[in-house]
């Protein structure tokens, strides 16, 4: 177990970040942290990374507390923040350079791990310019690389790919999956993007109000309250009967069209098919994440960001 | 022994950002070096074309230790600011973060601060050929140390001001505040012998006036209290400030 929080609160005056939370991480895992703005999210990070001070509980990061071994901890782990923190008026090679003085990798390597991390994220060409000059993508790009230079443990990740187009978005989750594989790093990543903890992740919190509703791998997740869609078109259908089968979580009709959530549907569609009989027309889609964040906490996570949003507007005053 | 490496390589790291941020900018480079020509031509001839000579010196060469250490004042307690803009823009998250104790944080920002300022202290130094003072080699290195120490303590000074303030505007205000004074009564622009002296009590609670008064000695041989008691009282001064900035580093 190379994470685990007991009880881990954090209170800012009356309202409560992070509520008495209980996570265990396992060694290799990517581990996602699922929820709204507002959430938590990087104040738990926070408290991990021995940024922040917890106001009760306890936590441990590679076996090491998180409050009386802040400088191990420091030790065994990488971080990307949520907002950038690349020296702007530094080169990258020179960000780099200055962070394997900070972490103490040895002189020996730190050359060669300066080219090993650029050209894992393909910035070679640029690595001798400026950082501001750089897009968003490669800033975001050069901070993964920082993080992962000194060989960590474990990784932190605050919304790697926040505020990037959806292309370049993706070309980060490559690199991330890259990064993970080839360093064999644990890694805990926050993210209000559905598909970003779907796409990355072995197993997913979802967290609300400073608390965990759900915790599972996406698939379970999804399999648990949401399963697959299927939409029928159907002249007379027997809902009795395909009610009853075990597989079929829900059925209703609207709109003179069939709509099941069943388990597993590549499984069992063929079966589902012999019992409804002859059929006009068959549309079959995965539940998603957001039926999983709707079915625990009420809200589509996309109304519950505007509300956070509004609430950090209003606390950053 | 490792532990010790790791620090030092801390230090280094944090000063050697500041050093090359300092250089690629080039408003400031730019600055350190007019500021210094302003003052000790401008200033230095312009009152000296009527005041009369100030311990058998010519008023400019009076006032040139007086203006090297405000140049360093003033540069040293600046520098500051900048550490406050590191924090907005969220330079300093990563140095913060690292596995190093916020004292060699403090140390590595406060050298860098001082290498800033001695920069100046050193273009200072240079242009005492133009005006003609008594500057021998020797003189030379007394002063640079001098100055040195004059740097680090208001560097210190401007760094605890800047590690507890969340704006640069604040930063100004309250900076203003301490450094006007400061230099006022530490006897750089006049002779001791010309203040009333109701106003004594305060130059003696001035830290940057054991400054001067041992620039003065060092370069004029004109001193109020002996060389090792202005050197001691800045000493103390500067380590206190440097003990505060240590905290208030580990406070951010
Ligand atoms: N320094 C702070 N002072 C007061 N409230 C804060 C502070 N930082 C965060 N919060 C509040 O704590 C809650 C959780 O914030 P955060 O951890 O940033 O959420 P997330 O990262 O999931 O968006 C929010 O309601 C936020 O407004
Ligand atoms: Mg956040």
């Amino acid at each position: 177990m190379v994470i685990r929080t007991e009880a881990l609160s954090k209170k800012y005056g009356k309202l409560t970040a992070v509520n008495s939370l209980n996570l265990h991480v396992e060694e290799g895992e990517v581990f996602g942290l699922l929820g709204p703005n507002g959430a938590g999210k990087t104040t738990l990070i926070s408290m991990l990374c021995t940024i922040l001070k917890p106001t009760s509980g306890k936590a441990w990061v590679n076996g090491f507390d998180i409050v009386r071994e802040s400088s191990k901890v420091r030790k065994s782990i990488g971080i990307v923040f949520q907002q950038p923190s690349v020296d702007d008026l530094l080169t990258g090679r020179e960000n780099l350079a200055m962070h394997n003085l900070l972490f103490g990798v040895q002189k020996s390597v730190r050359k060669e791990r300066i080219d090993e991390v650029l050209s894992l994220v393909n910035l070679e060409k640029r690595a001798d310019d400026l950082v501001n000059t750089y897009s968003g993508g490669m800033r975001r790009r050069l901070e993964l690389a920082r993080g992962i230079m000194h060989h960590p443990k474990i990784l932190f990740l605050d919304e790697p790919t926040l505020g990037l187009d959806p292309q370049t978005r993706e070309h980060i989750w490559e690199y991330i999956v890259n990064l993970a594989e080839k360093m064999s790093t644990t890694v805990m990543l926050t993210t209000h993007y559905m598909e970003e903890a779907e796409q990355l992740c072995d197993r997913i919190a979802i967290i609300d109000y400073g608390r965990i509703v759900a915790l599972d791998s996406p698939q379970e997740l999804k399999n648990k309250v949401a399963g697959d869609v299927v939409k029928i078109k159907q002249k007379n259908p027997d809902m009795e009967k395909i009610r009853n089968l075990d597989y079929v979580m829900k059925a209703e009709e609207k709109d003179g069209l069939l709509y099941l959530s069943i388990k597993d549907a590549s499984k069992h569609l063929q079966d589902l098919l012999t019992h409804t009989g002859a059929i006009d027309f068959v549309e079959v889609r995965g539940g998603t994440l957001n039926d999983v964040f709707l079915y625990y906490t009420g809200r589509e996570i996309r109304e519950a960001e505007a509300e956070g949003g509004f609430w950090e507007r209003v606390m950053k005053r | 022994m490792s532990e010790i490496m790791n620090e030092l390589e801390g230090i280094y790291a944090v000063w050697l950002r500041e050093v090359k941020i300092y250089m690629r900018e080039k408003e400031r480079l730019g600055s350190s070096v007019i500021s210094p020509i302003l003052w000790i031509f401008v200033v230095g001839s312009g009152i000296g074309s009527f005041a009369n000579k100030i311990e058998g010196y010519p008023y400019q060469i009076f006032v040139y230790p007086g203006i090297a250490a405000m140049t360093v004042l003033f540069a040293s307690m600046f520098y500051g600011v900048y550490i406050i803009w590191d924090r907005k823009l969220d330079f300093l998250k990563e140095v913060l973060v690292a596995p190093v104790s916020r004292a060699s944080v403090f140390a590595g920002k406060m050298l860098g601060g001082a290498t800033d300022a001695m920069v100046q202290a050193v273009f200072v130094l240079i242009l005492s050929v133009f005006i003609k003072a008594p500057l021998t080699p020797l003189i030379i290195i007394e002063a640079f140390f001098m100055l040195f120490l004059i740097s680090i303590a208001m560097v210190s000074v401007g760094l605890v001001i800047g590690a507890n303030l969340k704006s640069p505007e604040g930063f100004s205000l309250v900076i203003n505040f301490v450094t006007w004074p400061m230099f006022f009564f530490s006897g750089a622009l006049f002779p001791l012998s010309t203040l009333s002296s109701g106003l004594k009590p305060l130059i003696i609670i001035d830290p940057l006036f054991y400054g001067v008064d041992a620039l003065h000695g060092i370069i004029l041989g004109i001193n109020y209290f002996p060389i090792y008691i202005d050197v001691a009282v800045m000493l103390f001064f500067t380590v206190v400030a440097m003990g505060l900035g240590v905290l208030s580093f580990r406070r951010m």
